[in-house]
């Protein structure tokens, strides 16, 4: 077997034993759990790290041009920017819910062709690693906001039905939630921003013209605006809490659709990471 | 030797038994004194609180230290002994280890996890290490108790949610605000149960407090209490925008806070959370405020209903807790075995055996011309030798095992004589540090 090949499944089987014990910690309220699940997910980040370094040095490019790279790197910018949060606020329920996202990119990742390939030639740039690079960071960045506003609606339903589930003893409370929400947003927007606007740069070198109404220029302009809509709401007339949580999680449904759906369903210039690759 | 414990609770005694068994704290040396005299009872702790009286003892014979205590429980308060019989339980050996580390964990408690047990059963302890009633076992295992409930407290959960409605409060600001050091509460109207909730709200790091009453005068005496600011009844809606917490208990027959007021209070406040308690029946806060984003309210029947599901919750961390015990009671129970002297003595006199052995039949070896008689003299000297160097210190052994002493013989033995002992011995130390 190929050596990525082998290191990809490696940092894969991190990730599950990451995820079961952070899942063992919610369902025990165990903090040796805990403990085993945040040591799992960094050896696994790690891991993972150098699988993306091999397959930068074997493939001679940022692994970044097909389906499965995307999602192998998708889910690795994800659990970074989860273990940097995880740094200043440690909460065992999202750490659950997070390397659950993770494992789930990584098997999809798994299932798909995995050999490296030749480089197409328009992907030759070194735009490619800044754009993607960014769009996948804040793609990160607001997968975090997403589980933090499924956790958030889920307290608010229990402290306003009054009616609680084990899982309310397990959950930070809402303001920490609703905080985590919005410094994502902060976090998250420029990165969204910045990867929109290198990508019109490297269009306007590569395809000589800024913007082209290409789908996925298209949905990425959609997510964009709701982010805007939801920081601008936020920072003049006090958006918060329960409608602030509902938009980061609408605006995570269109950066799905952004990445996976375009990719899948609508043909475009965008369609290098297609399911044939 | 094995520890009995004979007892009642809430659990198998109602209120009527429970009162008439109970001692008198100012006068504990006497049934102590006379626990001791039991002609079985070694050492003895009397427990006595408005939830259960029980008897710790240490005695060999555990029926008969068991039958003497339930004698003098019922003699003591004067009772039938057979009408107190169907009330009491009675463990020994390994049940009374984990009962006892049941009820100083507050497992066995009429509400789990409630702290004041560990403080009765050290001041009960107290009192027998006054009158010297308690010796190494019972001074070892109760101080094991008390580790024991420490380490239930701090590595589970089982202290961790408020079980009393004013204190549930506290910790649903906590949940909606984070922390609710610097925020501000306003108390409408002056209930007592108004006046206790706003001292745990300020005790735990409220900073601000508003206050207002159809009486000004009342809200002026209560506003200086908590050094806080007193407000006209008639305005202090203008103020609710200011307030993170509402406290509310008039006597008002017809709601004093509308949806509409909230709606607007929190517009002025950028819809930064507003938690409203009302405790006042009739209520004071329409309920419908409940249904407006970032508004939490809460009754007194929410509160209770929180107070009860808190309750569940700690039943499950009772579950990790016995885990804890279980593990406990092991120690416990082989540093009780290492106590017992018999397994020494077994050891003592086998190794003293095998050597008398291998010298006579070296001896006999080197000595064929000795006739079968001449044999079986050397032999019974041998024995006779063997019997009476073992002797003393057997004695010794059985003698110190009944004061409590044997320990510091049990392990020089066994160092003098390179004993192998059959039964665990090895924990001693460990138990000894906690």
């Amino acid at each position: 077997m190929d050596v990525n090949v082998l290191l990809f499944k490696f940092s894969l089987l991190l990730y599950l034993v990451a995820t079961v014990m952070y899942l063992l910690a919610v369902v025990s309220n165990k903090s040796s759990e805990d403990r085993r699940g945040r040591t799992a997910l960094a050896l696994a980040f790690a891991v993972h790290t150098i699988t993306l370094v091999v397959r930068f040095v074997s493939a001679g490019y940022t692994p970044v041009t097909n389906l499965h790279e995307s999602l192998s790197f998708f889910a690795w910018a994800l659990a970074g920017t989860f273990l940097l949060v995880d740094r200043r606020l440690h909460m065992v329920v999202l750490a659950a819910a997070t390397s659950t996202i993770v494992l789930v990119l990584m098997l999809l990742g798994s299932v798909l062709p995995i050999q490296t390939q030749n480089l197409k030639p328009a992907l030759n740039s070194f735009w490619l690693p800044v754009h993607v690079g960014f769009a996948f960071l804040g793609d990160a960045v607001f997968t975090v906001a997403f589980v933090a506003a499924v956790f958030y609606l889920l307290q608010e339903r229990m402290l306003k039905s009054k009616k609680f589930s084990a899982l309310y003893y397990r959950l930070p409370s809402l303001d920490t939630l609703d905080t985590l929400n919005y410094r994502c947003l902060t976090f998250g927007f420029p990165l969204m921003t910045l990867g929109i606007i290198t990508g019109a740069v490297w269009a306007e070198e590569a395809w000589g013209t800024y913007w082209s109404w290409d789908p996925k220029e298209t949905w990425a302009l959609i997510t964009w605006f709701l982010y805007a809509a939801l920081l601008h709401g936020r920072l003049t007339t006090g958006w918060r809490g329960r409608r602030a949580a509902i938009l980061a999680i609408v605006g995570f449904l269109f950066l799905l659709f952004t990445f996976l759906g375009v990719n899948l369903l609508l043909p475009g210039l965008h369609s290098y990471a297609s399911m044939s690759g | 030797m094995d520890i009995i414990v004979v007892g009642l609770s809430h659990k198998t005694a109602p209120v009527a038994v429970r009162e008439q068994v109970a001692f008198a704290p100012e006068n504990m040396e006497q049934p102590l004194q006379q626990l001791l005299q039991l002609p079985d009872v070694r050492e003895a702790v009397i427990v006595s609180t408005c939830n259960r009286v029980e008897l710790y003892a240490v005695g060999n014979d555990v029926a008969a230290v068991a039958a003497q205590l339930r004698t003098f429980l019922a003699q003591w308060h004067g009772l039938e002994e057979q009408s107190l019989a169907e009330h009491l339980y009675v463990k020994h050996g390994e049940e009374a280890i984990r009962h006892v580390f049941n009820v100083t964990s507050s497992l066995d408690s009429m509400v789990i996890g409630e702290p004041q047990i560990l403080g009765q059963i050290k001041t009960a302890y107290g009192y027998a290490a006054e009158h010297k009633t308690v010796g190494l076992i019972l001074n070892r295992f109760l101080h094991k108790a008390f580790s024991v409930a420490k380490r239930v407290r701090t590595e589970t959960n089982i202290a961790g949610n408020a079980v009393s409605v004013s204190f549930a409060a506290v910790e649903l600001a906590r949940k909606i605000f984070g922390t609710i050091e610097g925020k501000t509460v306003m108390l409408v109207g002056a209930g007592e149960m108004c006046e206790l909730a706003a001292k745990h709200f300020v005790n735990n790091g409220v900073t601000r407090v508003l206050v207002t009453n159809r009486t000004f005068a009342r809200a002026e005496k209560l506003a200086e209490q908590f050094d806080g600011q007193p407000v006209l009844f008639e305005n202090f809606r203008d103020h609710l925008h200011q307030v993170d917490i509402v406290l509310s208990s008039t006597g008002a027959t017809s709601f004093i806070i509308t949806p509409e007021q909230v709606s607007a209070a929190l517009r002025q406040r950028k819809n930064r959370p507003m938690f409203f308690i009302d405790i006042a029946v009739p209520r004071d806060i329409d309920p419908r405020v409940n249904d407006i984003n970032n508004i939490y309210l809460y009754d007194v029947d929410d509160l209770q209903g929180v107070v009860n599901a808190n309750l569940k919750e700690r039943e499950k961390e009772a579950h990790l807790a016995r885990e804890i015990i279980e593990h406990e009671i092991g120690q416990f129970k082989s540093w009780m075995a290492g106590l017992d002297v018999v397994p020494t003595i077994v050891a003592l006199r086998r190794k003293v055996e095998q050597l008398r052995n291998s010298e006579l039949d070296k001896t006999f070896a080197n000595l064929k011309h000795l006739s079968d008689a001449d044999r079986k003299a050397v032999t019974a000297m041998a024995n006779a030798l063997v019997n009476k160097i073992l002797h003393q210190p057997t004695q010794v052994l059985k003698q110190q095992q009944l004061n409590g002493g044997a320990q510091a013989y049990v392990d020089a033995l066994q160092t003098l004589f390179a004993l192998e002992v059959d039964a665990p011995q090895g924990k001693m130390k460990e138990i000894e540090r906690d």
